[in-house]
């Protein structure tokens, strides 16, 4: 286990990658000639496993690609769809592009905001709400995601049954860690 | 037989959006390209892409044939990518062509690789994709099995493997350096070009990057032959493109058409029209970043040039309608927050002026603006505009917003001088 100190003098420990997690990391290592370009693969399984990434797994996959944290972190913070926070287990992408925005977005997210008591980007039961560019659903407006599920033609109607039917659960996304 | 010909990319989509599996592809003569292809040089192949005049279909219309021309001979590693990050607001087109087909792709790939002598391909697709995602590694899985990836591809002595990288979602991506960036495990900010990725990309090696769309033509062209496909186009431009609208329309959609398909059969005759009640104020001709085009520009031509002429670009040719009851301003400033956002930050015109912009859009939209703003937000459109940064996100937003202030100047002045948004 590595510790590293960072500016602010926190000391970074490694949460080891479980075995299945560096399987699949690996697995995707195959497919470039130099290991850091697994780096978002990486990140994601990570997720999947995790429900977000933390910071000590993101120092377990700097050690295990060979590139310093901060790199890592750099790649963590860029792309929209890597959670550096945990999130609930369902998570609602509101799509706030154009389109969608024409079509009814602003009050569809107040709407889920005022029902669930959050503002975007918060989490309230098992329910985290994010709005999301564009989701390429454009004909079909407004649009949003359940996790990995597309949802089309959204009302306020579909909007409040999909937030009581998701609403309830375990809470937040169930990691390893945690379990 | 009629189908195959007026309409290449989409026979095989089922009207129940299930998939075309790799049998069903086959058993319409999928692969036959392919076939076709092998036994060719891969010069020879080259030339019937650059004789059909494709252009590419990811926004920019570079000519498909004189791209992978400046792809340096001899033996080195090179790699193919298709860019599957459609991301541009607005644009739902390439999504519907993996969901639906996604061995007209891979097949398309594979001819492509051969051209320029690629033994590796990715498959670079967004994060939000997940049905495309899982439908296409099925047809990779199946595509391997069948021998058409692998080593000795269907006896030939051209071998290529196919990986499919999934995103985790920035708009930049589909900028092909930032993507090649983003594929060798960083953040996906752009590459100051020369040079260019044909000669130096991947890993630093000769890479082609291709849309999904113009990709999908390939198998066609070498199946059909160049002078099919340039008898597609209706003008100038050659083949078909897929077309879509979205807005306060009857039928949004997306359709396969010909090249050159006047806007106002797009909109009236496949797009049903505006919804009743609305009237149409203006459009984006292809997605987020094109100039705005207004009812004098309806009987025009979607053709690359056509379009360029009349001030705007064809983009990826997904129009997206603005009506009389939704605010210019407001549609502009939605625009504007979403490349304000996904900018890498890499260019100071990007990064810092988009945010200004975006405030000063604020203030006109909730009543708080000033005369001089409009000045100012001219003067910002040359700041974001071409030549000043590495990459075209910030020229491309620079286009709704200057197109707007030249068509609907009279709605940012109304909300200068009311001091509230008049369409709320």
């Amino acid at each position: 286990m590595t510790t590293i100190v960072t500016d602010a003098a926190l000391p970074l420990v490694s949460m080891p990658l479980s075995a299945a997690e560096t399987a699949a990391i690996d697995h995707e290592i195959t497919h470039y000639p130099q290991r850091q370009a697994a780096t978002i693969e990486a990140l994601k399984i990570v997720q999947e496993h995790q429900g977000w990434v933390s910071d000590g797994k993101l120092v377990a996959i700097a050690e295990h690609l060979g590139v310093h944290p901060s790199e890592v972190e750099s790649v963590a913070t860029f792309y929209n769809r890597i959670y550096r926070k945990p999130v609930a287990e369902n998570v609602f992408l509101i799509c706030d592009s154009v389109s969608c925005w024409m079509m009814g977005q602003p009050e569809l997210m107040a709407q889920a905001a005022d029902i669930l008591g959050i503002q975007p980007g918060g989490t309230s039961g098992a329910i985290t709400l994010i709005p999301t560019p564009c989701l390429g659903a454009c004909d079909q407006a407004p649009v949003m995601m359940i996790n990995d599920q597309r949802i089309e033609k959204l009302t306020p109607e579909k909007l409040t049954a999909l937030i009581a039917q998701h609403r309830t659960g375990t809470g937040m996304h169930s990691g390893e860690a945690r379990s | 037989m009629t189908l195959a010909l007026e309409k290449p990319l989409t026979q095989f989509l089922k009207a129940d959006g299930t998939v075309t599996t790799l049998e069903e592809y086959r058993d319409a003569g999928g692969y036959s390209g392919l076939k076709k292809a092998l036994a060719m040089t891969p010069e020879a192949v080259l030339q019937q892409v650059k004789d059909s005049n494709l252009r590419g279909r990811g926004g920019a219309g570079f000519q498909t044939g004189l791209k992978w021309s400046f792809v340096p001979k001899g033996d080195q590693q090179r790699y193919l990518i298709c860019n599957a990050d459609e991301m541009e607001p607005g644009t739902f087109k390439d999504r519907w062509l993996m969901e639906g087909d996604p061995h007209q792709l891979i097949e398309g790939m594979i001819i492509s690789a051969y051209a320029i002598g690629a033994s590796i391909g990715y498959l670079f697709l967004r994060a939000d994709y997940p049905v495309a995602a899982e439908r296409m590694r099925q047809a990779l899985q199946d595509a391997e099995k069948a021998g058409l990836l692998g080593a000795g591809i269907l006896g030939s002595n051209f071998s290529m493997v196919l990986h499919l990288h999934t995103s985790a979602g920035r708009y930049i991506c589909g900028e092909e350096t930032a993507l090649i960036n983003s594929l060798e495990g960083r953040r996906a900010n752009p590459r100051a070009k020369p040079p260019f990725p044909q000669v130096s990309g991947l890993f630093g090696k000769p890479t082609v990057v291709n849309n999904v769309e113009t990709l999908c033509n390939i198998p066609h062209i070498l199946r059909h032959g160049p002078e099919w496909f340039l008898s597609l186009g209706l003008g100038q431009d050659s083949g078909t493109k897929i077309f879509g609208v979205s807005g306060r329309v009857n039928n949004p959609g997306a359709w396969e058409l010909p090249m050159g398909t006047p806007i106002r059969e797009i909109l009236e005759k496949h797009a049903g029209g505006m919804l009743p009640g609305y009237g149409m104020k203006g459009f984006l001709p292809g997605g987020g970043s094109t100039d705005f085009l207004t009812a004098d520009h309806l009987d025009l031509a979607m053709d690359y040039d056509v379009i360029g002429k009349a001030g705007s670009r064809m983009g990826t040719g997904t129009l997206i309608m603005l009506d009389d009851k939704t605010c210019p301003v407001g549609m502009v400033l939605n625009l504007i927050r979403f490349f304000a956002q996904e900018s890498c930050g890499w260019c100071t015109p990007c990064r810092n002026g988009l945010p200004y912009v975006r405030q000063l859009l604020t203030d006109i939209e909730q009543g708080r603006g000033k005369p001089e703003d409009l000045d100012t937000l001219l003067a910002y459109c040359g700041y974001l505009g071409p030549g000043n940064t590495f990459c075209a996100l910030a020229p491309g937003a620079a286009e709704p917003l200057q197109s707007a202030l030249k068509f609907f100047r009279d709605d940012f002045e109304q909300h200068i001088h009311q001091g509230c948004c008049p369409y709320h």
